[in-house]
């Protein structure tokens, strides 16, 4: 009887202590949120990997965060980067911001991303701390507008912005018999290019590369699809109308384009254009190697090349120019770009967010911007920087800016991340023979009106 | 009131009266201890499996989204999501894939071959039984992201089959893009036969040899034999095997993911493949439970075809 009650005493005990190990097991983390706003820490989340912001990287890590913690001593600046494809960074981010346990102090946000983040309540909305902060005056009006959401308010502040063209290889060019400097008038003449390239080039020559899998996320996206787009007469998005345009000719001619390309072989390989490191096989390796003659991508890619990029190639400037894209048949402005950016925005749920604030603020001094330009090769979003000597003797800065002029951009609108998505995949069944452009062209149309609704959606 | 039932058989009915209640007494006392101890497996398996199975069924019938306004309200749809599942080209290629994976790897590549590894090794000497047996279980406890890589290596453009063919004058040939969806079904193959060889040894070693022996001295050849005798008397392993192979196969992510992402194009996104590009691609995490109610049909509509059709009890 009495070793009875004893196990009865055991098995009792064991359970009540099981349930109250579990229950302190998430007191403690609960408790451990806590500590962290004591110690005055903040983490940075941005992209990484594969060669991608080896420049914001440096600058983080060798000048701002060092001169920021000399000024407050106390803090604990962490770099927390995300290793991860492009595709993946955004949908990752989300799933990060939703919670206080995973969300970061600051992070960098594609503006793409900046409307619909705010919308899903990630973000917090920066207004009254840009309005107290003067230096706010110097960014530029219109790289602003990509970091304000539809409800009017500022959510990030923006620490470069973009342009895009065509990166050509000048000796291949000549070898082929092509003008140099060659100036495009109309995407026939890419074409042309391309299959004179194709002719008189060595068969490991890629003519043309344009990122065109869904693995290179918004950038067969931007700079593939939408570089396309915008110069035929009708774009992603009616502003007037506030209606997305799901069928016009622009649409069906702008998977043609991309069709042709891969049809006349004009394209790099399937295996290394639908990777996820494309990007990276294109400028690191065949273009320095001088086995790409074209590839359409944005003018970072400058800072691939640069003495602290991830394929340090000086000849760089000598050997490629920088070509304006042209519209479809050289009509309208002649030459389109796309502009995008990134910056930086604090969640909701940042446990520190004044001390993320300070750090926004000294990383976007005159200073500081300029120096993250040196060293990424990217367009400034302030004035003040665009002005500066040191500036503008970044190499093909030139060229770089001049396509400013006719910059579009992306609809900062809530369903443009899903609309994004949906080009990707349809250009990568082009690409992949799975469906002829017109049938792209119709998917398009029933899979957008799916996303926005009827009711916001207009055909040209 | 207590009637006494059942208590014919004890001659004094007040004392059975006694043992009756204290015996109910110790059956309540014994359940009261059985739900107690059960109690912390319940409320883990019911926080942790049946709330998000809940919670999925829910989701599949709202417009929840990763980011975007929805994110922050969702709404109930009704069937929107599975209107547009049906409607959506995509999600017809994903099914007929994962029918092709389904089949040509699972049911096919990894039955057929394990079973055949099994036979082949039946009453062979241990040693070799051994080292057949560890070679070919080597795929099945290597992770499946290694097993993946591996693959990749071994296939890609400058991989080792191509430096192969290579040394022999031929071309090489971009196996991942060209065949994709043959590459991800060998690769599924050689990680998976293993667990079939091994439920089909055991079964293999279960059929009593006199009944073997009984049908030899009958004058069943050999292929009569095991058509006649031991595969009926494996049945019970079949299914079973047949069951948990597909339910694991319908499952299979990572290896795809990892190889060819689903691409090019969509010739090897399966399901789980559609599902997760739909929820976190695309950002419609509504849409991405729907998917996944679909693929918990599949599974539960094989199984029970399995169980049906062979007529055996699990």
């Amino acid at each position: 009887m009495k070793i009875k009650k004893y196990k009865k005493v055991a098995a009792y005990s064991l359970l009540v202590s099981s349930l109250l190990l579990s229950s302190a097991c998430s007191n403690e983390s609960a408790s451990s949120d806590g500590e962290g706003e004591n110690k005055e820490e903040i983490s940075i989340t941005f992209r990484s990997g594969g060669g991608t912001n080896k420049g914001l990287t440096n600058w983080l890590e060798k000048e701002v965060i060092p001169e920021f913690k000399k000024e407050h001593p106390d803090t604990t600046i962490k770099l927390a980067p995300l290793n991860v494809s492009e595709g993946d960074y955004f949908a990752k981010i989300a799933l990060m911001l939703k919670s206080k346990n995973t969300a970061p102090d600051l992070v960098a946000e594609d503006t793409f991303m900046v409307n619909s983040d705010a919308s899903a309540g990630y973000l917090e909305s920066l207004d009254d701390k840009v309005k107290a902060w003067d230096d706010w005056g110097n960014f530029t009006e219109n790289v602003k507008k990509g970091v304000i959401a539809e409800d009017g308010k500022v959510y990030g502040v923006p620490y470069n912005t973009d342009s895009r063209g065509i990166w050509y290889n000048k000796d291949l060019f000549k070898k082929a018999g092509l003008p140099v400097p060659w100036e495009p008038k109309s995407w026939d003449d890419i074409l042309q290019a391309a299959k004179i390239i194709k002719e008189k080039s060595p068969s490991d020559v890629t003519p043309i590369w344009m990122n065109s899998g869904k693995a290179t996320g918004e950038a067969t996206s931007m700079q593939t699809f939408q570089m396309l787009l915008y110069g035929t007469e009708t774009p992603l998005y009616d502003f007037d109308e506030k209606k997305w345009i799901v069928k016009s000719e622009g649409l069906v001619n702008s998977f043609k384009f991309i069709d042709t390309v891969y049809e006349e072989k004009l394209g790099p390989n399937l295996s290394q254009v639908l990777n996820g490191q494309g990007s990276s096989i294109a400028y690191q390796q065949l273009m320095p190697k001088g086995k790409l003659a074209m590839g359409i991508d944005g003018f970072w890619q400058s800072g691939t090349w640069g003495e602290e990029g991830s394929a340090p190639w000086p000849e760089a400037v000598d050997t490629l120019g920088f070509a304006p894209m042209p519209t479809e048949n050289g009509d309208g402005a002649g030459t389109v770009t796309m502009s995008g950016g990134w910056a930086f925005s604090i969640p909701k749920n940042s446990g520190n967010k004044d001390l993320a604030w300070e750090f926004i603020k000294f990383a976007s001094s005159k200073e500081k911007n300029l120096s993250l330009q040196l060293k990424d090769r990217n367009l400034t979003p302030r004035d003040d920087v665009a002005e500066d000597p040191n500036y503008q003797k970044i190499p093909m800065f030139d060229e770089a800016t001049a396509l400013l002029k006719n910059a579009q951009f992306r609809p900062a609108v809530d369903k443009y991340p899903n609309v994004s998505t949906q080009i990707q995949s349809l250009v990568e069944d082009v690409v992949t023979n799975k469906i002829s452009p017109e049938q792209a062209a119709e998917q398009y149309q029933k899979n957008v009106t799916g996303i926005v609704g009827k009711e916001n959606v207009i055909e040209k | 009131m207590y009637t006494g039932m059942g208590c014919g058989m004890n001659t004094d009915p007040v004392l059975s009266h006694e043992i009756q209640i204290k015996e109910k007494r110790k059956k309540d006392y014994t359940l009261f201890r059985s739900i107690l101890f059960l109690l912390p497996t319940w409320i883990i398996l019911l926080i942790f499996f049946v709330g998000p199975i809940l919670l999925t069924f829910y989701f599949a019938f709202t417009n929840l989204s990763l980011t975007g306004t929805e994110a922050k309200s969702l709404e109930f749809t009704g069937f929107q999501n599975f209107v547009t599942m049906f409607q959506d080209p995509n999600f017809r290629i994903s099914m007929v894939n994962t029918i092709v994976f389904l089949v040509f790897s699972a049911v096919i590549g990894q039955q057929v071959l394990g079973f055949i590894l099994a036979l082949l090794m039946k009453e062979k000497n241990t040693s070799f039984r051994r080292i057949i047996g560890i070679i070919v279980i080597a795929g099945w406890v290597t992770p499946e992201i290694v097993v993946a890589f591996c693959w990749v290596a071994f296939l890609s453009d400058n991989g080792t089959l191509n430096m192969i063919l290579g040394n022999m004058g031929m071309k090489p040939v971009t196996w991942l893009y060209t065949f994709p969806m043959i590459s991800v079904i060998i690769a599924n193959i050689w990680h998976g036969t293993a667990f079939s060889m091994l439920v089909y040894q055991a079964a293999l070693d279960d059929v009593p040899k006199s009944v073997e022996e009984a049908a030899v001295i009958d004058g069943a050849s050999r292929f009569q034999l095991l058509l006649r005798i031991v595969l009926p008397m494996m049945k019970g392993s079949i299914v079973t095997n047949m069951i948990l192979v597909t339910l694991q196969t319908l499952g299979v992510f990572t290896l795809i993911f990892a190889m060819t992402g689903g691409g090019p194009g969509a010739s090897t996104q399966t399901l789980p493949i559609f599902m997760y590009n739909q929820a976190f691609v695309n950002y419609q995490l509504g849409y991405g439970t729907a998917i996944s109610l679909i693929l918990l049909l599949i599974g539960i509509v094989s199984s029970t075809i399995y169980i049906r059709y062979m007529k055996v009890e699990i």
